[in-house]
């Protein structure tokens, strides 16, 4: 047929401004084109509502060179100044003023870098509170409503200049030899840590990048407020796998965790084991998994390490949330269970093995070749080869037929190459079963099928059975009826034929 | 499977629930745990037959235990299982034994997905109606304690919604149980619970009396209004709706209004988005009075506020707004208070505002009315007809019915005819789409000379686009156009432009002319089609390419039913038997399937 077919409808506001020439011609430019073409853009915090005079800025004289005395005054007149906030989006206004804050927030990052003793008890207040008022406000929301993170051009922070300066002054105050916490933890409290996660969903990476960093010091730092971070991450994650599938620092937060999970003492608490199983596994479903899944795969090993006996249940995890059509993430999965298996311990390679054989022997049957190519790899691997071959009577049955199906069957010849050469791995491990399979091959199909006749005269009966009931009932209920209705006759004609 | 060939006869003379030996449970519970998810879930989907096939004892006392037990399954599963268990009770033997489904459902009620979770709190909500008030209490209520009591927040958000289903029926005494439950749940400390209470509290307060609802509602209300996380604020905004409806005036003032104002101020724009998205049910809850003190003014600035997401949802809302006001004093509130703030969105950084504002703007028109249109409304509709952004001209357009009933058409014609004329040529395809459908409308409400003049060459170009959508819809708007101004209007203006491209040396424009004789043919009726289109058609049939000939033979089996027998035997039936020879195959199966429909074989 020649007539070429139109694509779905857009999605509503999908609608952009520039239209190109090569548009005009055919109307069909690939969507990563035209975003290509839309210019980078950076978006402000949703904090400027309403316009309020903001007062004009006077540069303070240098830290440098005031006697000591002074100092500490002038460092906290600095660190007020500096609560001050600029509208980035408007790029023509304050420009004197964000130049001195700009210079201001530079001084106060070397002042706190270069000077011991600065950090003093009574700055901890105004140096929270000048972050803070950088810092913590609302996202706003996200310019483009189908962002894809892997082909979209993240959205910028546009007072980029000034919260830069502004987390780098964080950092060197946490960071800083004369930082207590024990006097930081007044202000650096629940939540304020909460506003800070909150933070981890900035579309800019840089920002989160340095929010990584922040928070890995917090919890470095406040040993009190440990378990309250983990349990604010485990809520950000529950929500962005069970309500909004959307949260921008999942890989960061992530990333924190696997240190975090490393320092586990043993044995591990139960609280830590549920996180894996009811939070890190669940996340495997997430559909933009891919942003994260390195991340990921490396806590989960992490926990496995500590402890092996969660092998089992976290197999199991991952095969029930195995991916059903997305090849891409399956491909995922198989890397990740290769990296668990690398780690295993025989023993509990023996509770898994079944069912996880019977998906791998599903993998390399795939016709997506990239998913059987990365499932056959397996056998590439020494230690996976030696756990195979020690329990090779349980293993060579479940894969034997998809193997042999597949030899004679893939469209792919690399694919069939990969798998006569697991084949002859595997004939050499146990050439009598191999033997004893192949011949039994055609019986197990006939088998096979014949059960399926069976099941589908099952339900063929049920079916009939259903329909048979269905009937009686009508039929009863059409009795009753009738019943009820002579009754009522001859109810109707009793008083007569007593009158009679 | 040995026995289940048997005894089948003896089903009949042993009646009732006598035959249910024949299918054992382990061969049907063997399919509910076969290894491919797919056989699981078709049987999971045919529970009931199994049930059925058990009989209702069994089904309680073995098929139950069973599932209740093997709840670890694929989530598609589970989901399943849950919707079947909700109209299960009478498998079980009817509303005496629907307790029985109450275990099953309680385990699925604490999983981590959410639609099985929903489904399951679904179901549950569907038998509790089915307890009776004495098993309600000794069977569902302390279910629902269980659940809001439990140690994963699962349970606990599947807790929320049926709070509301056992309270009208419980005795007093557990009343008092179940507010403190959802108490204690509004201000649980997992975010997810509290956003499933903060959902639930509005159901939750419509059963409750009076009296409870502002002394316990209220105060919960007020909490989950001002919850640390935006997620949670925001569900209180909905709740505030059925919170309201259910107070006096003099309540609302006092016991919502503090909190709504609040919300409208949030520093968070997404429970600003929300007071703009609920706002015409707000308005109505609240009523006329606080409607003019306190939501205009709140309106307003949400219309312009500085996220173009809540000025777009505020602008949506601005007829409904408007229409919902208290006829007395209407016009005036309108014009003074609601718009200048129009006036602005009008030329708004944003597209998305001036388009969802011009999906609403002509709706003004008819509360208005005539002479304020004109002088106020008519130059905004002016600007936006001209507005860069394709969206908001559409918008504008698709609406004009509306401005049509109060000042006629004709007053925007002169701006109306560029605005279709740059939508009918915009590279978007979807554009053109658009407009091609208003095309009837239009063309109704200017006229037959006006659209003459203008527009037919419009109607004609769109035949050749380059788009298949933009040329398959072309031709239907031909049909519409047919039906509006009669077949004399056909014959004269279209047919003839229509039939020329039968020459075209483009063969998807001479499959055009066979796409628009199938839609016109019958509008414009047996003579026009016996007399000038049926002699193109036939003509095709010689067309060299293969696609133009099988659409000759869809063509004639199309306009066959119109001709009459005459014709049918003398012209149609000599080619398509000559192109049922044909060495295309499709072209043979075309012409072959057109002689077996007009039965010309």
């Amino acid at each position: 047929m020649s007539s070429s077919s139109p694509p779905p409808p857009p999605p509503a506001g999908a609608a952009s401004a520039a239209i190109s020439a090569a548009e005009k011609v055919d109307g069909f430019t690939r969507k990563s084109v035209r975003k290509a073409q839309r210019q980078k853009r950076s978006q402000g915090s949703s904090q400027f509502r309403c316009q309020c005079n903001q007062p004009e800025l006077h540069p303070l004289p240098q830290l440098k060179d005031a006697t000591s005395n002074e100092q500490q005054e002038l460092f906290c007149q600095k660190l007020q100044q500096c609560c001050i906030l600029f509208d980035f989006m408007d790029s023509v206004s304050d420009l004197k003023s964000k130049e001195i804050k700009r210079a201001t927030l530079n001084e106060l990052v070397e002042y706190v870098s270069t000077n011991r003793g600065v950090i003093v008890e009574s700055a901890y207040s105004d140096i929270v509170k000048m972050i803070s008022a950088n810092i913590f406000r609302t996202l706003p929301p996200s310019d483009n409503p189908d962002f894809d993170p892997e082909e979209d051009e993240p959205t910028l922070e546009a007072s980029w200049p000034h919260i830069q300066l502004v987390y780098e002054f964080f950092l060197r105050f946490l960071e800083s030899p004369d930082f207590q916490p024990s006097i930081a933890k007044r202000y650096i409290d629940q939540k304020f840590v909460q506003q800070l996660l909150e933070l981890f969903d900035s579309e800019d990476p840089r920002e989160r990048d340095f929010l990584k960093t922040v928070l890995h010091r917090i919890y470095g730092k406040f040993l009190g407020l440990r378990a309250f971070i983990r349990k604010q991450i485990n809520n950000i994650f529950l929500r962005f796998i069970y309500e909004t599938e959307h949260f921008n620092g999942v890989a960061e937060l992530l990333e924190i965790l696997g240190s975090i999970i490393n320092g586990f003492a043993l044995p591990l608490k139960a609280e830590h084991k549920q996180f894996l199983m009811k939070v890190l596994i669940p996340m495997h479903t997430a559909k933009g998994l891919a942003l994260f899944h390195a991340q990921l795969a490396y806590c989960v090993v992490q926990f496995l390490e500590k402890d092996t006996t969660l092998t089992e249940p976290v197999i199991r995890g991952l095969l029930k949330f195995w991916p059903k059509t997305c090849s891409q993430k399956e491909v995922m999965f198989l890397g990740e269970i290769e990296e668990i298996l690398d780690v295993i311990e025989p023993t509990q390679f023996k509770k898994i093995e079944e069912p996880l054989f019977k998906q791998i022997s599903k993998c390399v049957s795939s016709s997506h070749f990239q998913v059987a190519e990365r499932a056959l790899y397996f056998w590439n691997n020494e230690y996976i080869l030696s756990l195979i071959e020690e329990n090779i009577d349980k293993i060579l049955p479940i894969m034997f037929g998809s193997l042999y199906k597949i030899s004679k069957e893939h469209w792919n010849p690399t694919i069939v190459a990969l798998v006569y050469n697991v084949l002859k791995t595997l004939m050499e491990m146990n050439g009598k079963l191999f033997d004893d399979l192949t011949s039994s091959y055609k019986a197990e199909r006939q088998r096979e099928k014949k059960k399926e006749l069976e099941r589908e005269e099952l339900w063929k009966k049920l079916e009939e059975l259903k329909l048979k009931k269905a009937l009686e009932k009508q039929n009863s209920a059409y009795n009753m009826h009738s019943i009820l209705s002579n009754t009522n006759d001859e109810l109707k004609k009793k008083p007569a034929t007593s009158v009679g | 499977m040995a026995g289940a060939a048997g005894p089948a006869a003896g089903s009949g003379a042993a009646g009732g629930d006598g035959d249910d030996s024949l299918y054992p449970i382990a061969v049907l519970i063997d399919e509910l745990r076969n290894e491919d998810v797919q056989l699981r879930l078709n049987s999971i989907k045919k529970l009931s037959t199994i049930a059925l096939a058990l009989g209702v004892e069994r089904t309680r006392t073995e098929l139950l235990p069973f599932l209740t037990d093997t709840i670890y399954d694929e989530d598609e599963v589970l989901l399943a299982l849950a919707e079947q268990l909700g109209n299960f009770t009478g498998l079980v033997g009817g509303p005496d034994f629907a307790h029985c489904l109450l275990p099953p459902l309680e385990s699925l009620a604490t999983v981590e997905e959410t639609v099985v979770r929903d489904k399951a709190v679904e179901s549950l909500r569907q038998i509790s109606q089915e307890h009776t008030p004495v098993a309600l209490e000794a069977h569902f209520v302390p279910l629902v304690k269980r659940l809001a009591s439990g140690d994963w927040f699962t349970s606990r958000t599947s807790a929320c919604g049926l709070f509301s289903v056992c309270y009208p029926r419980a005795s007093i005494a557990v009343k008092g149980e179940i507010k403190q439950y959802f108490r204690s749940l509004c201000s649980d400390d997992t975010p997810m619970v509290r956003r499933a209470a903060a959902s639930k509290l509005g159901e939750f307060a419509k059963v409750l009396e009076l009296d409870s609802v502002k002394s316990e509602i209220v105060p919960l209300f007020t909490n989950l209004a001002s919850d640390e996380q935006d997620s949670v604020r925001l569900l209180a905004v909905e709740a505030c709706v059925s919170i309201a409806q259910l107070l006096s005036q003099e309540d609302i003032e006092a016991l919502v209004m503090p909190t709504l104002r609040q919300a409208a101020e949030d520093k968070s724009w997404r429970v600003r988005y929300m007071v703009a998205d609920k706002f015409s049910e707000l308005q109505k809850a609240v009523g006329p009075k606080i409607t003019l003190n306190d939501l205009i003014p709140a309106f307003q600035n949400l219309l312009k506020d500085c996220e173009a997401e809540v000025r777009a949802a505020a602008a949506h809302k601005v007829k409904e707004l408007c229409e919902n006001l208290p006829i007395e004093g209407r016009e005036t509130i309108i014009m003074n208070q609601i718009l200048p703030y129009i006036k602005e969105l009008v030329s708004d950084t944003n597209q998305h505002v001036k388009s969802a504002l011009a999906s609403v703007i002509m709706g003004l028109a008819t509360i208005l009315g005539k002479e304020n249109t004109i002088e106020h409304l008519l130059p905004l509709f002016l600007a936006q007809l001209k507005d860069e952004c394709p969206e908001v001209r559409l918008n504008i357009i698709s609406n004009l019915d509306c401005v049509n009933e109060v000042i006629g058409i004709r007053q925007l014609s002169q701006s109306l005819l560029p605005a279709i004329v740059e939508l009918a040529e915009d590279a978007k395809w979807r554009v053109r789409l658009a407009i091609i459908e208003y095309m009837p409308l239009l063309a109704g409400q200017l006229g037959v000379e006006f659209f003459d003049e203008k527009l037919n060459s419009l109607c004609m170009a769109w035949l050749v686009d380059h788009v298949y959508a933009i040329r398959e819809a072309a031709t239907s708007n031909l049909m519409k156009l047919v039906q509006k101004f009669g077949t004399e209007w056909a014959q004269n203006t279209i047919v003839p432009k229509v039939l020329v491209m039968a020459n075209d040396p483009n063969y998807l424009h001479r499959m055009t002319t066979l796409f628009c004789i199938n839609a016109l043919s019958e509008a414009c009726g047996q003579e026009i089609t016996t007399k000038q289109m049926l002699p193109i058609v036939l003509k095709m049939a010689g067309d060299q390419v293969a696609n133009v000939r099988f659409n000759v033979a869809k063509s004639l089996q199309k306009i066959g039913p119109i001709l009459d027998t005459d014709a049918l035997q003398v012209e149609v039936k000599p080619v398509l038997q000559k192109l049922g020879q044909d060495e295309d195959m499709d072209v043979k199966y075309f012409a072959q399937e057109a002689i077996s429909v007009l039965a010309l074989a």
